[in-house]
């Protein structure tokens, strides 16, 4: 998995309450066999006309300015519904390796973190006025900086932000659930040899 | 101290447990199908890891694969594709690889325990709920997700945090007609869909004991349709029995030490469970599911609830939603239920018990002119020689009955065995969910000698009255 230490870039506004899963990545993606490529099927039925390929010019995520976004603005409860990890691939497919939001459903929250995508919960105000200044200047790009838990503005100001250490330690340094399972091979080893398991 | 057999399996397993993590659990056995490992292979090859124990994962494919006419290509091509990756996938990482044509091919949880894979003792997993099934043989087993899959797959273990204990004690003795699907449906129905939640469920009695292996696996498989994590039944003479001479068994040892081995794991007799539960075998009757959750049943000789008549309102709200997507009247008797199609199969009733019970019911009779299908799909292929060998096929093709390849067919209908919109349907599978058997389709969960009996009849009848010839 790729560690996420800092990450300057462009911010993508997505002003909806409750964005879930399905909405992430419709049902009918999910009998792809792939973990990769689902980039083009994020936001899906958002992002088309019904026509399934022309851009919904409504969709803001859409606008020229935003392309090459790395960082998503959302708000409240983002990522709820099923479990489906396809949610964090789409997303990180597409190039989203941070998400700003005042909260994230549970099990999308830790999805991430087996993806390497940093959620970070920013109080509503703040979203609120973010989302203000993303559209007031084109190009507008964010700083989130992971080691000193802080996201720095344009102007140089700064919002800090709080992250459980654990889960900080693991984006890091790129450790996904079987890299941390891996720092105690030693363990796994010794086990098997005291049963004999070859 | 006393030790249930979830604790014994746990504490035998657990590797290490970091701390302020969760801990790691070792796994002896990981069974692999085509819909939820090809993201969990890929992840390895793009981190350029390896398959730490492919001798411990063994792969079969079920779930997308044609029941009839398989000697032609696969027309669905996402279903093809699927079926393609597990194959290359397993010849890529060196995994055995049950294929579709393959004598040991079937359902996964009917597969498993028939070739002597799944052993009392063992930590098993399966990217699939319905892994709960091996628990019939004092494993421990539970379903994971795809990341998980990859993590086992990877490192041999499974991160896990501990469940509580809860014993389900099914005393006394089961009537003539009611079978080991009846219990699990009749313990769902008391405790409820989330009623396991958090808890591992121990199945204990004499009516547990009294129940084949092959009913013990019905019971074990539903485990999860009542929220639990696992289900298991501690080992006995039944287990061993089962197991002698199965294919897979560990060669290095002699039977008779191996059962004495599996014999240690079964609970303590002072044991304790956080929960317990009791239900007494002579109260239950053949049920049927009326609703769109496992845990909408009642007994064939009651009816579908009356709203006002439940108390709960939020009970009330699910049971008039439910009503509302399976198209019956409040109050109508269970056995006023008309149904148009019938389905006998999957891992909850596939194995050939399951098979004798309904062609038994199907001997000399013939399935009603209103049934537009009724099919039997064995669960694997091994299933279906021992089936043919005693005639069963013939039975039940002249009795109006289809007689199918192995698979999961129409327990998810993700291959061509569907429903259409409106349909309903006697199945001897386990989720009655909306849409589950094909869209706009209902439903209803029986075992298979009520199934046999509700295509023969056109609607639901009481098995125990049955006029067998
Ligand atoms: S038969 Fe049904 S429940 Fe069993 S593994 Fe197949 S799809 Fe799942």
């Amino acid at each position: 998995m790729q560690p996420f230490t800092q990450l300057t870039g462009i911010v993508a506004p997505l002003e909806a309450l409750n964005v879930d899963t399905d909405q992430i990545i419709p049902k009918q993606f999910l009998k792809r066999i792939e973990r990769t490529g689902y980039g083009p099927m994020l936001f899906f039925d958002w992002r088309y006309l019904a026509d399934e390929k022309t851009p919904n010019p409504d969709f803001e995520m859409n606008a020229p300015r935003y392309q090459g976004a790395s960082i998503l603005l959302s708000k409240d409860n983002f990522g709820c519904g099923s479990s489906r990890e396809h949610a964090p691939w789409a997303l990180e497919n597409y190039g989203i390796r941070c998400i700003l939001a005042p909260s994230f459903a549970d099990i999308f929250y830790y999805n991430c973190f087996n993806n390497g995508i940093l959620p970070v919960k920013v109080a509503s105000e703040t979203v609120d006025q973010l989302f203000a200044e993303v559209r007031a200047s084109e190009g507008y790009q964010l700083t989130v900086d992971l080691e000193a838990l802080r996201i720095v503005k344009p102007d140089g100001s700064t919002i800090a932000f709080e992250i459980h250490p654990f889960l900080r330690e693991r984006l890091l340094n790129g450790w996904d659930q079987i890299g941390l399972t891996l720092r105690h091979e030693d363990k796994i080893s010794a086990y098997e040899k005291a049963r004999a398991i070859a | 101290m006393a030790k249930t057999i979830y604790q014994k399996i746990w504490d035998a397993h657990e590797v290490y447990t970091p701390a302020g993590e969760d801990p790691i659990l070792y796994i002896d056995r990981h069974y692999a199908h085509e819909v939820t490992s090809a993201q969990a292979f890929e992840g390895l090859r793009l981190a350029g890891r390896k398959v730490r124990h492919p001798e411990l994962t063994f792969a079969v494919m079920d779930h997308n694969i044609p029941t009839k006419d398989r000697d032609k290509p696969i027309a669905d091509v996402l279903s093809r594709a699927q079926i393609e990756a597990l194959r290359n996938n397993c010849a890529e990482f060196g995994i055995e690889c049950f294929d579709m044509f393959d004598e040991r091919n079937g359902v996964v949880h009917v597969v498993g325990p028939e070739l002597g894979l799944t052993l009392p003792g063992m930590t098993i997993v399966c990217g699939d709920s319905h892994t709960a099934t091996h628990g019939a043989f004092g494993a421990l087993a539970h379903g994971i997700g795809t990341s998980e899959v990859e993590h086992v797959l990877a490192t041999q273990t499974l991160l896990q945090k501990p469940s509580k204990t809860m014993e389900v004690r099914v005393s006394g003795k089961l009537g003539a007609g009611v079978t080991a699907k009846d219990v699990v449906l009749a313990i769902i129905g008391k405790i409820g869909t989330a009623g396991g939640t958090g808890y591992v469920i121990e199945f204990t009695g004499e009516v547990i004991r009294a129940l084949t292996m092959e009913g013990r696996m019905t019971v074990c498989n539903m485990a999860i349709e009542a929220g639990a994590r696992a289900g298991l039944v501690s080992p006995d003479e039944k287990t061993f029995a089962y197991l002698r001479g199965r294919r897979y068994l560990p060669a290095n040892k002699s039977f008779d030490a191996l059962s004495a081995e599996w014999a240690q794991w079964a609970s303590d007799a002072a044991c304790s469970y956080d929960t317990v539960v009791e239900l007494r075998g002579e109260d239950i009757e053949p049920q049927v599911t009326w609703g769109t959750s496992p845990g909408m049943v009642t007994g064939v000789s009651g009816h579908v609830p009356v709203l006002a008549e439940i108390a709960d309102a939020n009970t009330r709200l699910a049971a008039k939603n439910a009503l509302a997507y399976v198209g019956l009247a409040e109050g109508l008797p269970i056995t006023d239920i008309k149904i148009n199609k019938m389905f006998i199969g999957s891992c909850t009733n596939g194995r050939l018990e399951d098979l004798r019970a309904a062609a038994k019911v199907a001997k000399g009779h013939q399935v009603d002119p209103s049934i537009e299908l009724a099919i039997v799909v064995p669960g694997s292929y091994a299933v279906k020689k021992e089936a043919e060998a005693e005639g069963l096929d013939t039975i039940f093709r002249e009795a109006g009955f289809e007689w199918r390849d192995p698979g999961c067919s129409m327990c998810l209908a993700m291959n061509d065995d569907r429903l259409n919109p409106g349909d309903r349907c006697a199945s001897t599978s386990n989720r009655n969910f909306e849409g589950r058997q094909g869209k706009d389709s209902r439903t209803h969960l029986v075992g298979p000698a009520m199934a046999a009996a509700a295509a023969i009849a056109g609607h639901f009848v009481d098995v125990r009255n049955w006029d067998y010839k």
